[in-house]
């Protein structure tokens, strides 16, 4: 069915999907939960900041990530000095890349679940004796877990289908960087890459769908107050 | 005196205002919807601020020169017009969320008769049946006093009967002070040691 190369690709986009979404949850979480609840100065330009990768062009992002992990960015250069790491050409820059762009997705869907917690049932907690951090444990958390699964199978199918930042970002290099769109790209340019470019297609597809309807049970999960856990 | 409210709170176009002094018992806040007596109520747990005055509850001074007792602390049970049970807990948990260890689950449950419940989720539940365990979570989290916040409105004559019973248990038996809301005249004479009107 599948040749080796297309296992290459499905299995490094795979992973390169999983990092980034794994890294992302919880720093997409605490901003979700910053937003939804704490109310400071500057508030509106975090949103703002946040949303970015969703309206720039990807290619732009892609850039910038170049400049900040590069070997003198901002970034790049204390993690080559420090750890001797650079993520350049590397799978963690694609995961890097994916990350970025599907974090505005992911605080969506999850902003969206922690607004939708009760708050009279955190006041009905702190009348029983439990203070900020029990409230949020017991309650806040697992109330919002649907909104937070939910993200994150988005921001994973998000993750996979990025293009423009990671291929600014870590160019396309086979088995390293090469993701789904990317070896999608990739074959388009050969004369007799039809074939492959409708399988690897087929798969993104397939793929992409799984992740939507994934995700909009979970969020419909959550509007009913049902609860995963 | 179990309870000292002296408060005064402005809400939008509402003034809340109210001086109460009051001892042994229930104590019933009476009146017409509007006149800010789930706000009293809120104030004594912690839940809202008043913009001045003073509340100590069995001597206790939980607000008022300088001092405001966090929600967590004020040991105040009380019980929410709607149950307000925590939806992905089942009754058992929910009854022990804010008990110490070893508090005895089964005399609460026992003179509540929730005991067939613990298995349950709470959505499964009937008004009255949620509402005894809303009872029943807030004496076991050992407060110091009980709000009731209109804990029979919800329920058919039946099922208040049944809340009745309860709280008059906890009035004469268990002997905490109860601070309690109700726009029911039958309610507050039954109840109320003594009537608040607002």
């Amino acid at each position: 069915m599948l040749s080796a190369e297309e296992w290459t690709v499905i299995l490094l986009s795979l992973k390169v999907g999983g990092v980034a979404m794994a890294a992302t949850l919880p720093i997409a979480f605490a901003l979700a939960w910053l937003l939804a609840r704490v109310r400071f100065p500057g508030r509106v330009l975090v949103d703002a900041i946040v949303h970015l990768p969703l309206v720039v062009p990807p290619v732009v992002t892609g850039w910038a990530l170049l400049l900040a992990f590069g070997p003198a960015g901002p970034i790049g250069e204390p993690l080559q000095r420090w750890f001797g790491v650079s993520v350049l050409f590397r799978w963690s820059g694609a995961a890097i890349a994916a990350g970025v762009m599907a974090l505005p997705l992911m605080v969506r869907a999850m902003r969206l679940s922690i607004e939708a917690v009760d708050r009279r049932l955190e006041n009905a907690a702190r009348t029983l004796g439990a203070g900020p951090w029990r409230v949020f444990w017991t309650l806040t958390l697992p109330l919002s877990v649907p909104g937070i699964l939910a993200g994150a199978v988005l921001g994973f199918a998000r993750s996979i289908g990025e293009f423009g930042a990671t291929i600014t970002f870590v160019s396309n290099v086979p088995g390293e960087t090469r993701t789904l769109p990317l070896a999608i790209y990739s074959v388009l340019q050969q004369p007799d890459g039809d074939a492959m470019a409708m399988r690897l297609s087929a798969i993104a597809v397939a793929l992409s769908l799984a992740a939507l309807v994934a995700s909009e049970l979970l969020a419909r999960r959550a509007g009913r107050g049902l609860h995963v856990l | 005196m179990s309870f000292e409210i002296r408060v005064a709170k402005r809400l939008g176009e509402t003034d809340i205002a109210i001086d109460l002094n009051a001892g042994a018992g229930a104590t019933v806040l009476f009146g017409p919807s509007g006149v800010g007596k789930t706000s009293v109520l809120n104030m004594v747990a912690g839940l809202l601020r008043p913009d001045a005055g003073r509340i100590v509850v069995g001597g206790r001074m939980l607000f008022g020169d300088g001092v405001n007792v966090p929600v967590e602390r004020r040991r105040a049970g009380y019980v929410f017009q709607d149950a307000r049970l925590f939806p992905h807990k089942r009754v058992a948990a929910n009854l022990t969320y804010g008990a110490a260890a070893g508090a005895d689950v089964a005399a609460v449950t026992g003179f509540l008769g929730i005991g067939h419940l613990l298995d349950r989720w709470p959505r499964s539940l009937s008004g009255g049946e949620a509402q005894r365990v809303a009872i029943g979570r807030a004496l076991l989290s050992n407060p110091r006093f009980l709000l009731l916040d209109e804990p029979l409105t919800s329920l058919d004559r039946a099922r208040r009967a049944e809340v009745m019973q309860a709280i008059e248990h906890i009035r004469d038996v268990l002997m905490l002070p109860i601070l309690m809301v109700t726009h029911d005249p039958e309610e507050a004479e039954r109840i109320g040691t003594r009537i608040v009107r607002m």
